[in-house]
């Protein structure tokens, strides 16, 4: 059976061969870096076509249908738009964070990439601290909103960037709090040793309630955390026109709105890694012929289909839910999240020490 | 208890919340629900009452019963109508005023239906049309009466 | 929750505007507001982007010309708009509306006042980050305006009141499609509840927010649902009944608690409200004319006449001053969404930025309607 593992294996082999091993890591570095932009890419299209297809089910409506076949080239189409239009530059924007910003956002998304397990040894980066890497550097996008908040010098962006350095810095907490449960279960921080300890068995069912709950908290913050919808105060469309990015135009706006459907795709990766094992395919303690026929469908397919599973899971709450306000934002965040994500990780500990979850 | 009116809380929030999305959930997955009507595939049957434009309505000998009366013009709150009339000679050697050009401002026309409630001889009515955009502006301006058309017997 | 007092200095506050063109006013509204950070210190609307000059182009036109001009007001409730304009000419004439029209006019305004309130709705749902709830207001909106341009002609500005009666008779359909809407209806208004009214995110956004209370509601002059949320009985449908709404038993529903989400409930009986209406008229359409008869050319005696009615967003006044020729001397309109927008800076004080958007959504303002 050919895998992706297979073929990246052979690769490295047909080049160390030839090259000195110097080289070598220069052309993986340079194939790694185009198959992320090549992912970044088809994510984007993907994605915002899933999107507009359900919002427009949601909404009883048929959404695009016209370009390509079932209107699979729209976002294509609009991608080509946002390529041609003119980037406006406001007069009194602070020019050079002007145009960095939309830049700091997208490599943020993309750094993100480096330690996700995609399938069976197929991982850019196996880092022995993979999810605090990614918490750690998932923060780092807040920096880039609140640039292109301040560089725009309008008063509807700064609202925004201000509103969602609040929400980010809060829900980060949450989210951690959530991410910390599994570490203690799996007792390693490295994404493989996470994906292995699912071997017979995802968290989200071995681990009873606790780990449930953590998911939970879990999905609330990493929607509050890449600006979706109920919690997508930082643009809020009918209070802040556009919020951050309300004096973006052409492809510096569609950067932004990239890194904000990358950043989905990987808040949800690691949400399938943590919880529904990654590229592991299902599999339940020791039915082993049950366990073989899952084994057949290839990881990478499992992988992804969590993923999109989670993805149109936050999509389902963006066309559901009206927004928060503010102040409600954060008190859900401290008054609620933050405290039940406190107990369930006591909780958690005691049931790692006891041993008391599934094996 | 506050305990206990805490977890009531966030159960009955939870339910609220849960319901709503199994109905977008319903909406998501049944898309027989959907009423999107493809337009330009789709053509609309417009109700007979449709008020789409004023026309003229013509026989086949190519006449209309319009006589000129300026009904409709008088009762038009937008001045869209505009009659230029005619002396005619009539076979019995008097002069008659007779239509000489219906000038329609469809640019201008609210659709009110007014002039065709003044119009004493059913000249005018309204048509179902509804595709009135052009590019420019003076093809809005219309001549109702057909060229070479006359006033039909015995209409006064 | 309540807020605090907040200090009024103009002290290093930022100063947005709102609008002309912004996605919040629904029109071309503008608001000048004043915040200390998110919190809203003044709120200033100023008029006079969408000004037609209405109540002067009116002087101009004849009595039955000028009733079209309504329309362009509000929108929303052009045939009551329409309504009250004939009733004025009508008191004026003194002219005797046959019982079948009387029957017609009032069952087209109930069903203006369910789309008007539909509509709202969804851009209610819309103001406070809800995007799908619009789409299925306007599922409904549609089968109205079908209705209505089957026997009107026209899907909004219908134009199809005339003094002494309607422009035409109903459309052989009329009778059963409303039957087939209100019964579709009263189910989606049950969906109508479980996807915004119950939910918890949407209460919290509505409860408490821009209390106003009844004296300071009658003060500013504010009627409809937006007086009637405050608990003040002010429907002109039962105040001074017009065209038989003094036979029809209904209701009328009254909040109590003066905060958004009263007026939001408040308007969500009177919807349900109107379909009782339309239920109990729909098998009594008695026979008869459509119109009464008048004379070509209408003029109406030397005097003053004023006719009120219920729109859906509040009493719609119609003040003519006659000199006995054939167009009104002067003609004065009291919409409804000019009185209420005034209550918007009391409401709003105070409040967040996003509670100003949730606090203009319910009180439902339509732009025009306020300019004129």
């Amino acid at each position: 059976m050919i895998s992706i593992e297979h073929i990246s294996q052979s690769l490295h082999e047909a080049l160390s061969a030839s090259l000195n091993s110097t080289l070598v890591l220069l052309i993986e570095m340079v194939i790694a870096g185009v198959l992320v932009i090549a992912l970044f890419a088809v994510l984007g299209l993907v994605l915002v076509f899933m999107e507009r297809k359900v919002s427009a089910y949601i909404q009883i409506r048929l959404g695009p249908n016209r370009v390509g076949y079932q209107g699979f080239a729209q976002t294509a189409a609009d991608t080509l738009k946002l390529l041609i239009k003119e980037g406006l530059t406001p007069d009194g924007a602070d020019k050079f964070l002007f145009n960095l910003a939309p830049l700091v956002v997208m490599v943020v998304a993309m750094l993100i990439m480096a330690p996700i397990a995609f399938t069976k040894g197929f991982q850019l980066w196996d880092i022995n601290i993979g999810v605090l890497y990614v918490s750690a550097v998932s923060s780092i996008s807040v920096i880039g909103i609140l640039m292109a908040g301040w560089a725009s010098n309008n008063k509807y962006s700064m609202l925004g960037a201000m509103r969602s350095g609040a929400q980010i810095v809060s829900y980060e907490l949450s989210a951690g709090l959530s991410v910390i449960t599994i570490v203690i279960l799996v007792g390693s921080l490295s994404i493989n040793d996470i994906i292995a300890s699912q071997q017979n068995g995802w968290w989200i069912f071995k681990g009873h309630i606790p780990v449930m709950i953590s998911f939970i908290i879990f999905v609330i913050a990493v929607t509050a955390e890449t600006n979706r919808a109920p919690f997508d105060l930082a643009e809020a469309e009918s209070e802040l026109t556009a919020g951050f990015h309300t004096e973006y135009s052409g492809m510096r706006f569609a950067f932004f709105f990239l890194a904000e459907y990358v950043n989905i795709f990987v808040v949800c990766a690691i949400g399938a890694t943590l919880f529904f094992g990654g590229w592991m395919p299902f599999h339940i303690g020791s039915w082993e012929a049950f366990n073989h026929v899952m084994d057949f469908i290839p990881g990478i397919v499992w992988f992804f289909g969590k993923i999109f599973s989670l993805i149109f899971l936050i999509m389902w709450f963006r066309w559901t839910f009206p927004r928060l306000r503010i102040d409600q934002l954060l008190n859900l965040e401290w008054k609620y999240l933050l405290p039940i994500a406190m107990f369930n990780l006591l909780l958690t500990t005691l049931m790692a020490i006891t041993g008391f979850y599934f094996k | 208890m506050f305990i206990v009116d805490y977890i009531k809380t966030v159960y009955s929030t939870c339910k609220s919340l849960l319901s709503g999305m199994r109905l977008t959930g319903y909406y998501f997955f049944h898309h027989k629900e959907i009423i999107t009507q493809q337009y330009p595939d789709v053509r609309l049957v417009m109700a007979e009452r449709f008020r789409g434009e004023v026309v003229m309505t013509h026989d086949e000998k190519n006449e209309h019963r319009c006589t000129g009366c300026t009904a409709c013009e008088l009762a038009c709150p937008n001045a869209t109508i505009k009659i230029v009339t005619k002396q005619e000679l009539q076979p019995d050697g008097k002069k008659k005023k007779a239509l000489d050009t219906f000038v329609y401002h469809l640019e201008l026309c609210t659709m009110c239906n007014l002039c065709i409630m003044a119009c004493p001889t059913d000249a005018i009515k309204m048509a179902q049309t509804y595709e009135h955009s052009v590019f420019d502006r003076n093809q809005l301006t219309k001549k109702l009466n057909a060229p070479g058309s006359k006033l039909m017997e015995g209409v006064e | 929750m309540q807020y605090e007092e907040v200090a009024t200095t103009e002290e290093g506050n930022l100063v947005i505007n709102v609008g002309p063109q912004h996605p919040a006013t629904h029109g071309v509204m503008h608001l000048v507001i004043t915040l200390n950070g998110e919190t809203i210190l003044k709120v200033e609307p100023h008029l006079g982007y969408i000004h037609r000059s209405i109540e002067k182009m009116c002087e101009s036109l004849s009595y039955r010309q000028f009733i079209y001009s309504t329309s362009r007001m509000d929108y929303l409730s052009a045939h009551i708009n329409n309504h009250g304009c004939a009733l004025a000419v009508e008191k004026g004439l003194q002219i005797e509306v046959p019982e079948r029209a009387k029957v017609i006019r009032v069952l087209m305004d109930e069903l203006t006042r369910v789309a008007s309130h539909v509509l709202w709705w969804g851009a209610m749902a819309m103001d406070v980050g809800a995007l799908t709830p619009f789409f299925h207001a306007f599922r409904e909106r549609e089968l109205i305006n079908d209705i209505m341009e089957e026997t009107c002609g026209a899907r909004l500005t219908m134009n199809y009141m005339v003094p002494g009666g309607v422009m035409a008779d109903l459309h052989p359909d009329f009778v059963r499609k409303v039957k087939d809407f209100v019964a579709f209806f009263r189910t989606k208004i049950d969906e109508y509840d479980t996807l915004i009214t119950h939910n918890v995110i949407f209460q919290g956004r509505m409860k408490g927010v821009g209390v106003i209370s009844a004296a300071d509601a009658v003060s500013y002059g504010c009627t409809g649902p937006v007086l009637r949320a405050c608990g003040v009985k002010c429907d002109i449908r039962k105040l001074s009944p017009y065209d038989g709404y003094e036979k029809l038993n209904f209701e009328e529903p009254l909040e109590t608690a003066g905060d958004s989400y009263a007026r939001y409930l408040q308007r969500m009986r009177e919807l349900r409200e109107s379909l009782s209406i339309i239920d109990q008229l729909i098998d009594n359409i008695p026979e008869g004319d459509f119109q009464a008869k008048t004379k070509a050319v209408l003029k109406l005696p030397k005097g003053e006449f004023y006719s009120r009615v219920e729109t859906a967003r509040g009493e719609f006044g119609v003040y003519i001053i006659s000199e006995g020729g054939l167009t009104p001397y002067r003609i004065h309109f009291r919409s409804p969404g000019f009185n209420n927008l005034a209550a918007l800076d009391h409401m709003a004080r105070g409040q967040k930025i996003g509670d100003l958007v949730a606090i203009m959504g319910t009180l439902d303002l339509v732009i025009p309607d306020i300019d004129r």
